[in-house]
């Protein structure tokens, strides 16, 4: 691997708040190291922008490692990047050795992200749906033994596979209607597909996908780009299962939900 | 009923109805392409098809209610989850690159209207005879020379190649979107969409070409 440095230009949105109309600016990088991640490329360029007197780039991240969820920005187009299946923070810069040297970074948009500054958007939508059904209701006491309800392997697996999802939001930015469905059908399905989540799993469907509409997310129309997005490859097969939760228990259940707002 | 209103209002619950009414209109065109296999065996045989159709007033008459609900639905449905998910981006990117999607997949909105404008063409020129030329009595005729007219005809070709793309993506879409989904039989939900989008598409695409080529005369 090379260590030597390469030059860069970088076209970054700024937008000082939520009212402000934002627009690109542009920041030249003359020594970008090739080890550096996406996300110290940008701390990097704001401690020269800082030490210039000018405001730093407003950007999200936490765990730096790919795990949170917390990181992400529209490299180029491209939700966290051009290498699959990695997250802003993950994403090195090694991968623009051979180029592009002219990149675009933008926040993720979606009218239920509003902007908050910069690159950094609000997700609390997420957390709205999470909290409209995305649990178990348990009973507490003493620790219940963990191999007392048998699940069947393929089973755990699939239910982890959903699981996956860190709720970073690339399959709203990549979506073509800013859809949370993947998001949605995820969180949905690695409960829904356990025993202990079977009490809940009909309510569970329609509280969730009512929040997700409620929240001014588009619907999903196929074209499958959430998958790619995905830091974490969650599969559309989950917005499947979602909608044949949603459809069943909208069609078969006996009480009426509310939407929420 | 107000569990069914209240599925309407949901995003999912407007894709079922996109679903269910695209199946009955996938039948319809299905249908509609292999009647008309007969212009192929003769004037006789295709004007003997549309007598039979005739004929039974019952079938007839369910059929076209049938699609007198869905393609209305189907239309209405369409618009307002269209008008819906580009309200949920109003900021668009400066610059987006699409990973997997296909053309079909978006150009959805546009194949459809496209559709529509040719569906209403095609209806006044061998439904409703509005068009020149026309004899009420006389399928085949019509068909004939309709497609004689290289504009009629060229006006099929580009409709059906719409509906090819309208239906590559609708079939398998159909499935995901009222959640018929298996790892097993995935693969086949694109298959069929290749085989339905394929055969009607060509099927459809032969009748103005084998008029123009004289093959039907």
């Amino acid at each position: 691997m090379s260590d030597k440095t390469f030059k860069m230009t970088l076209h970054v949105w700024r937008q000082s708040g939520p009212n402000d109309a934002g627009k690109f600016e542009r920041y030249e990088c003359p020594e970008v190291n090739p080890h550096m991640s996406f996300l110290e490329l940008l701390d990097d360029l704001n401690e020269r922008l800082i030490a210039d007197g000018q405001e730093g780039i407003a950007f999200d991240h936490d765990c730096r490692e790919g795990i949170c969820g917390a990181c992400g920005v529209v490299i180029n187009g491209v939700p966290h990047g051009p290498q699959r299946r990695t997250t802003t923070c993950q994403l090195h810069m090694r991968q623009f050795i051979n180029g592009p040297h002219e990149v675009w970074v933008e926040p993720f948009r979606a009218s239920a992200f509003p902007i908050i500054k910069d690159l950094t958007v609000d997700r609390g939508a997420f957390d709205r749906i999470i909290q409209a059904g995305g649990y178990v209701s348990v009973r507490t006491g003493s620790a219940a033994e963990a191999n007392e309800i048998p699940v069947p392997k393929k089973i755990a697996d699939r239910a982890m596979d959903a699981a996956e999802c860190i709720g970073c939001g690339a399959c709203v930015a990549a979506c073509p209607n800013a859809s949370a469905s993947l998001f949605t059908g995820a969180k949905i399905s690695h409960l829904g597909l356990l025993p202990q989540g079977q009490p809940e799993r009909e309510d569970r469907a329609r509280k969730m996908v009512a929040q997700h509409d409620a929240e001014g997310f588009g619907g999903c129309t196929n074209h499958n780009e959430c998958e790619a997005a995905c830091p974490k490859g969650i599969s559309v097969d989950f917005i499947a299962q979602m909608n044949r939760d949603f459809l069943k228990s909208m069609l078969t259940a006996k009480d009426d939900v509310p939407n929420r707002k | 009923m107000q569990r069914a209103l209240t599925l309407y209002q949901t995003n999912i619950g407007k894709k079922a109805v996109l679903a269910l009414t695209g199946f009955v209109l996938v039948g319809f065109v299905t249908g509609h392409m292999l009647g008309n296999m007969n212009a192929y065996l003769g004037e006789e045989a295709l004007n003997g098809y549309a007598e039979t159709l005739r004929s039974v007033p019952a079938l007839l008459w369910t059929a076209r209610i049938a699609l007198l609900i869905a393609f209305p639905l189907h239309i209405y449905t369409a618009i307002s989850l269209v008008r819906a998910n580009r309200a949920a981006r109003p900021q668009r990117y400066a610059k987006k690159e699409e990973l997997v999607t296909s053309v079909a997949a978006k150009w959805m909105p546009y194949t459809g209207l496209l559709l529509l404008a040719f569906l209403l063409f095609h209806l006044a020129h061998l439904t409703f005879g509005w068009l020149p030329n026309f004899d009420p009595t006389n399928v085949y005729a019509n068909f004939v020379s309709g497609f004689q007219n290289p504009v009629y005809s060229a006006f099929y070709i580009v409709g059906n190649l719409a509906l090819g793309f309208h239906l590559f993506h609708g079939v398998w879409s159909m499935f995901q979107s009222l959640g018929a989904s298996h790892p097993k039989y995935d693969g086949y939900r694109v298959d069929l969409a290749i085989f339905l989008s394929a055969i009607i598409t060509i099927g459809n695409i032969s009748f103005p070409i084998a008029v123009l080529a004289g093959v039907i005369q």
